[in-house]
């Protein structure tokens, strides 16, 4: 039998010649629809600072469904199936499991993404990525999702398939390594997820065609959401498994204990679905006490996770730069970690934002009663753009910056654009999110065209502050996009011109075409053992550092909850 | 690494990191507090959410708001009734494409329940400058007690995206 995997010389790692390929395009294309997005992104922006008002309400909330669609989901999914391939067939030296499958999930998501797009942009779809019924979009936009939907789910079979390979063929010792297992969770609630997604995504098609008349709105709206959240709960633990990657690469850090991250992700798991009713806190219909059970039995065990991984990952990097020597105060081991690296610049912004903006305000609307505050309000936005659009897009980049020698093979071009785009695209995301967390404040909803209601019949005036916001907001937009655009034109960029670091990584194969075969030398891997012993003392305090930073996120996270507790105790008294 | 598989075969016996534990021990006690924090408010809070709300249809809802509107109309502007009712009384407001229906006067002070629904699409009731925010849904009639406790005119923005006229959707509360 041929020779299928090649040992790549500057990280050891081993790629199997269909799982590399597979890798390839999918985050080949992921990249073109965040680059597609993020323009849409930008003009959205520019339209909401009333001083620009740049498209036609029309234009506005067309583009403002298709931003949703690309980046949130054909982005970040697109993006997410590489890792599954990366975290299964390359980490577990194993080939992967039905790769022509693999090929035929990757044709559907294609296939649906472009049939969705272009169902948007024929304009009688902009119905928003949540579809809310009873409005309509035409039935390819449904259909495009559908077939989206089941072509990622063909991605986690063969995920999970070939974990079953890696087992059988005993490429490894002991259990499987703890980013592979934070993958496993993230296809474990993809699954999930992609159903849940059925169960509602299918009826709703089959209405659009007019072979069912009617569908409840609060009903849909319910298992919306267990679609909506849960695909929430694979991004961020698609990126934790990247913020592990990260660590282990830049610092060959070890899991602080692996009992501890394990567990943190299974928590992921097991209190993931009814969490989507932090979703429905404003809807009529619903009980209180639902409510209150759902959002916290589940959420807050999930948010308890999340708590867990925001220590244990720099608390890892704490330990291993400590034993390198970066002893000195508390925070040497920080002060002297590689800034000017994008591989981790990109990884540690993306943990900070994530959980500083992004956890805290998630937790505090989700709060039954201040959801009332808050709901529908531009604060929304505001927040997932501090979770998805930071925590995950920027840990997806971070890692770009390290793939793209290790598996595309091709020398990364400007880097020293490269060293300060995570600078850039953060500082712009935290303008924008900043300046709409307080117009949201203020009341400004989410998804309008015209806060200053020039076309409405009766009149209403937000405060100046908020208007001026909305301005400040659209500024910290130009810098996000050219942070953004500055991501997309150095991966593409490297892809097509960087130089090639292996003779046989052409053009062509930086999209996805296999190298020729003379490239793989390896016809099985040696087995991947076990880590190093472990030597650090347990029963020390080991990462006083991130310890003292997680105190300083616990104060931030008490000072807000009950900030916002105020202003509720503010408004008029109902109930 | 986190990359390889763990050091031992039986990593599940290691004690946790000290900092681990500790850690784990005070997120687990805030999240228990922001759990109770919501009970807490039930009982003592000001600010809550009406667990009354019944099915309707659009038609039925219509007919009912109008009657009222009619009953206890005081005024008209651009249009649109303005509608004072009794102390203490039913208040009706529906959402349909693209505006609140009617304008609605209210004394401070008092407490009214008030009725809403929608007549066609999903419509986001954003009370301004005060800012309650709460959704709306064909089918479903949703009652709750609300007292204004401040004076003014506020505006009745929509918040849940409806078409193409969404931002021309704006109503009207006076609080006298
Ligand atoms: C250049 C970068 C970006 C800019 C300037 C930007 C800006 C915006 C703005 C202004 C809104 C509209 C808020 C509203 O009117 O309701 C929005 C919505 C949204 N953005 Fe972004 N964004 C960017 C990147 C991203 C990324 C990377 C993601 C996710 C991975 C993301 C996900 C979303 C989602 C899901 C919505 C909601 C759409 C909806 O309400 O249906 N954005 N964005
Ligand atoms: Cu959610
Ligand atoms: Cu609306």
């Amino acid at each position: 039998m041929a020779n299928m995997f090649r040992q790549c010389p500057d990280s050891g790692l081993y790629f199997h010649r269909d799982a590399e390929a597979l890798m390839k395009a999918h985050a080949v294309l992921a990249v073109v629809f965040l680059l597609l997005g993020g323009v849409g992104g930008l003009l959205i922006a520019l339209t909401r600072a009333p001083t620009v008002h740049l498209l036609s309400a029309e234009n506005f909330y067309m583009v403002l469904t298709f931003h949703g669609t690309a980046v949130l989901l054909f982005w970040i999914i697109f993006f997410e199936i590489a890792v599954l391939y990366f975290a299964s067939s390359t980490l577990l030296r194993v080939r992967p499991a039905t790769p022509s499958i693999g090929w035929l999930g990757f044709l559907l998501m294609l296939g649906g993404a472009i049939m969705t797009t272009v169902a948007i942009f024929a304009g009688n779809s902009s119905v928003m990525f949540t579809s809310y019924v009873p409005m309509q979009a035409s039935p390819y936009f449904y259909l495009g999702l559908i077939l989206f939907a089941v072509g990622a789910l063909l991605g986690c079979f063969i995920f999970l398939g070939t974990l079953v390979i890696a087992k059988e063929e005993k490429t490894y010792e002991g259990s499987i390594p703890l980013v592979t297992f934070g993958a496993v969770t993230a296809a474990i609630i993809a699954i999930f997820t992609i159903a849940t997604g059925a169960i509602i995504l299918i009826p709703t098609f089959m209405w659009s065609m007019g072979w069912i008349s009617h569908i409840d709105p609060a009903m849909y709206r319910v298992l919306w959401w267990g679609m909506g959240h849960s695909s929430q709960q694979i991004n961020v633990s698609a990126h934790v498994a990247v913020w592990y990657a990260i660590a282990a690469i830049v610092f060959g850090a070890k899991p602080m204990s692996e009992k501890v991250s394990r567990g943190a992700f299974l928590l992921y798991i097991l209190f993931l679905q009814l969490a989507s009713a932090h979703h429905l806190l404003a809807d009529p219909g619903i009980s209180s006490n639902w409510k209150v059970f759902n959002t916290s039995y589940a959420m807050y065990l999930a948010v308890l996770a999340s708590m867990i991984h925001g220590l244990t990952v720099p608390g890892s990097i704490e330990v291993a730069q400590r034993k390198k020597g970066f002893n000195n105060g508390l925070f040497e081991w920080l002060t002297k970690a590689p800034w000017g690296n994008p591989v981790f610049s990109g990884m540690f912004l993306s943990l900070i934002i994530f959980g500083f903006i992004g956890g805290i305000t998630g937790v505090v609307m989700g709060t039954e009663q201040i959801n009332l505050i808050i709901h529908n309000t531009i604060f929304v936005p505001a927040h997932f753009h501090a979770t998805v659009a930071v925590g995950t897009t920027l840990a997806f980049m971070a890692i770009t910056y390290f793939l793209i020698p290790v598996l595309f093979r091709r020398k990364l071009v400007m880097p020293g654009l490269a060293k300060w785009q995570p600078y850039i695209f953060s500082a712009g995301m935290m303008m924008l999110i900043m300046f709409l967390l307080g117009a949201g404040t203020l009341g400004v909803p989410r998804r309008h065209w015209d806060v200053n209601f020039a076309d409405a019949v009766l009149k209403y005036e937000f405060a100046g502050t908020a208007i001026t916001l909305l301005g400040l907001a659209a500024v910290g937009a130009v810098l996000a996009a050219v942070g953004g655009a500055l991501y997309c034109v150095i991966a593409v960029f490297s892809l097509v011109f960087g130089e090639k670091l292996d003779p046989h990584a052409g053009l062509l194969q930086s999209f996805g075409v296999p190298l020729s075969q003379a490239a793989y030398t390896v016809d099985r891997p040696s087995t991947l053992g076990l880590s190093a012993v472990e030597t650090h003392g347990h029963g020390e305090v080991s990462a006083p550092g991130t310890f003292a930073l997680a105190l300083v996120f616990l104060l931030s996270f008490v000072v807000y909850f009950f900030i916002n507790a105020k202003y509720l105790a503010s408004v008029w008294p109902m109930g | 690494m986190a990359i390889t598989p763990p050091s031992e075969k039986i990593w599940w016996n290691r004690p946790l990191d000290k900092v681990e534990g500790l850690w784990i021990l005070l997120a687990l006690a805030w999240c228990l507090i922001l759990f109770l924090w919501m009970p807490y408010w039930h009982i003592y809070g000001k600010q809550n959410l009406s667990n009354e709300a019944y099915r309707t249809s659009p038609d039925a809802y219509e007919a009912k708001a109008r009657a009222w509107a009619d009953k206890h109309k005081v005024g008209e502007e651009n249009g649109i009734p303005v509608v004072a009712p009794q102390d203490g009384g039913d208040v009706y407001m529906l959402g349909r494409l693209w505006e609140w229906w009617p304008i609605l006067q209210l004394k401070k002070g008092v407490t009214y329940r008030l009725h809403l629904s929608s007549l066609d699409w999903q419509h986001g009731f954003s009370l301004q400058p005060t800012n309650i925010n709460l959704q709306v849904l064909p089918g479903y009639e949703t009652v709750m007690k609300i007292t204004p406790d401040q004076s003014g005119s506020f505006g009745v923005v929509c918040n849940e995206f409806c078409g193409v006229g969404h931002h021309t959707m704006l109503g009207k509360i006076y609080v006298k």
